[in-house]
């Protein structure tokens, strides 16, 4: 056992000693979680817009400000003229414009029916969609306090509720995220890169002659990496809190104990890739293109999964992380108890077992 | 190893698939002995050295080094030998006490003994100003007398040395061997590999393996009368030679 711990302090000394392994290490969670949470928003905020407002009536004039009392939009221009809206757009100081039709009140008191029209710049169309999604949505909460003054025919009203994320914050969205992708990248890139580097340098040889047994070997390098990363957990957790005030519905104790048993199948997945691997840029290669990717891609952490073509949906089940978002979400945004997320876990537990016994096969035939 | 012997090796033989790498070689090596342990690339060397330090089983014979037998007792092997590769094996990004203090406490040396025996090496070696530098400063010599230090540190019956003096100096090699005369005269037995043929001519007996077969094992100069040649490096290309399958 004493063996074991001066094995254990070794790594821990390798890792500290590194500059570029600490940096990725305590650098790369913060500031993922400020660049997701800050600069990658599906959300808008503060979307100059123009308006154009020939009927400058008091209707007119009250829809506009209720728009731009919305948070969601600033006035950039007012314009008089429909040949200002093109520069407009082209200058890039806008990204929609609303004009509205002369005699708007007027028309909506005798007709019942005005014509606004909406622009938007659809270069980004995403981001086209959804300021007209934001758009539409006010001016139908304007149309809905006209027909309270003036009632009209009978009408469907939807009252929308968003669960677990009221206001739709996408850092809700990306936190679980994040915590998915940091636990790979630490545990199976960091580990991979890390035995396969004492393989490189020669000292692989030395420690298997040595009196340490190969599963000592490989458990002493993993375990500085299960600290880090818990660690790494905690640091997101509480940025998620404190600086985006991302709530945690759920047990931590349980959380923590998903989040270990996560570790532990990335951990497995870093050792198999390092048992086919002869260097460490091969180790960083297989993690990156092998693992990053179709985690990212295939989580349901970019992409939802429900709109992926069947052979997709179909490879997303082999991939772990799909099901340990599932179970982070579940437990930080929705609160739900172990009840719910049994099935998910006894997945990756599946999973982890065939990687273990997989790589420990595979560790075997390389001494061979 | 009662009986003065530390390594045995009766017919044993490693075959990989059809292949057979290590063909029924036997040989003895005595206590404190220094057994030069030669061969081209490909010989089979490598395999060798692999069964006798319980990395790989044998498919067949019988061997036992410091007295334990190989097929059952590799753990116990393991504690009694050291080894060193071509590569020296240090941590680069540990410093020479740290490294030292690793491979004593791998091979189960008490805190107490790794203080006393690390102050001594240090001492020895003259390293006491570079104790706590990183291996990465060290000029080649040292890293090499000190990887040797290290990997006898535990006291085994025997070490290993798998090309030990691979991309170094004429000088350095030439002090390298002294510090292995005074180790085998301290009882260490010395199993070594290399390509020099300079230093087989140090080696106290030495072996030529060509196609996973022992084909000659003397003294160098019983050798050297044997193939009537007037240096090692001819016996080993007459042995060489006489053997056009070999793979290399």
């Amino acid at each position: 056992m004493k063996k074991f711990f001066g094995f254990v302090i070794k790594e821990f000394r390798h890792i500290l000693r590194d500059k570029r392994t600490m940096l990725i290490l305590f650098g790369m969670p913060v500031i993922q979680v400020l660049l997701f949470g800050y600069a990658i928003r599906n959300e808008i905020t503060d979307v100059k817009i123009a308006v154009l407002d020939y009927a400058n009536d008091y209707m007119s004039r009250e829809l506009t400000d209720k728009l731009l009392s919305s948070d969601y939009f600033i006035l950039m221009d007012r314009l008089n003229d429909e040949s200002e809206i093109e520069s407009s757009f082209r200058s890039g100081r806008v990204k929609e414009a609303l004009v509205i039709e002369p005699q708007f009140a007027n028309r909506i008191l005798r007709e019942g029916k005005g014509h606004v029209q909406i622009i938007a710049d659809a270069s980004d169309p995403n981001m086209a969609q959804m300021l007209i999604a934001y758009t539409t949505a006010i001016l139908t909460e304007y149309q809905m306090s006209l027909s309270h003054t003036k009632p009209a025919g009978v009408r469907v009203i939807p009252e929308v509720k968003m669960l677990y994320n009221p206001e739709m914050k996408s850092v809700y969205f990306f936190v679980p995220g994040i915590i998915v992708i940091l636990l790979t990248l630490i545990c199976a890139l960091m580990t991979s890169i890390t035995i396969t580097r004492e393989k490189e340098l020669g000292t692989m040889e030395v420690l298997l002659v040595s009196p340490l047994k190969p599963v000592q070997i490989i458990t002493g390098k993993v375990i500085p990496y299960v600290f880090l990363s818990l660690i790494n957990t905690t640091t997101i957790l509480i940025i998620a809190r404190y600086v985006f005030g991302v709530p945690f519905a759920g047990s931590y104790a349980l959380f923590y104990a998903e989040a270990l048993l996560f570790i532990v199948t990335a951990l497995s997945l870093g050792i198999l890739i390092s048992t086919v691997s002869r260097t460490q840029q091969v180790a960083m290669m297989a993690s990156l293109a092998g693992l990053m990717l179709p985690m990212i891609m295939l989580s349901g952490f970019v992409f939802p999964v429900s709109s992926m073509p069947w052979p997709l949906q179909w490879l997303s089940n082999i991939v772990p992380a799909k099901w340990f978002l599932t179970i982070v979400k579940g437990i930080m945004l929705k609160g739900v108890g172990f009840d719910y997320i049994w099935k998910e876990t006894l997945i990756i537990i599946g999973m982890t077992l065939f990687l273990l016994t997989l790589s420990a096969k595979k560790f075997k035939i390389r001494l061979d | 190893m009662n009986n003065g012997f530390v390594i045995q090796a009766e017919k044993l033989t490693k075959r990989f698939g059809d292949f057979t790498a290590v063909n029924a070689i036997s040989f003895d090596v005595k206590r404190g002995e220094i057994f030069g342990f030669l061969g081209a690339n490909g010989a089979g060397k490598t395999t060798a050295i692999r069964m006798l330090t319980g990395l790989l089983s044998p498919t067949s014979g019988q061997a036992s080094v410091a007295g334990y037998d190989v097929y059952r007792q590799s753990e116990i092997i393991k504690k009694n030998i050291g080894y060193m590769s071509q590569r020296f094996s240090l941590y680069e990004d540990l410093t020479v006490y740290e490294n030292i203090r690793f491979y004593g406490g791998i091979y189960g040396l008490s805190d107490k003994q790794i203080i006393e025996k690390s102050g001594r090496l240090i001492g020895k070696l003259g390293l006491e100003h570079a104790r706590n530098t990183c291996i990465s400063s060290l000029p080649l010599g040292w890293k090499q007398k000190l990887a040797f230090s290290v990997a006898i540190l535990h006291d085994p019956a025997i070490v290993f040395l798998d090309e030990p003096t691979g991309g170094v100096d004429p000088i350095t090699r030439r002090q390298f061997w002294n510090q292995i005369y005074e180790a085998a005269h301290n009882g260490v037995t010395v199993f070594v590999t290399t390509h020099y043929m300079d230093e087989a001519e140090y080696c106290d007996r030495v072996s030529i393996m060509v196609d996973g077969r022992i084909d000659a094992l003397d003294t160098p100069a019983g050798l050297k009368r044997q193939f009537e040649a007037g240096a090692m490096n001819d016996v080993f290309i007459r042995l060489a030679r006489s053997q056009p399958a070999e793979k290399s």
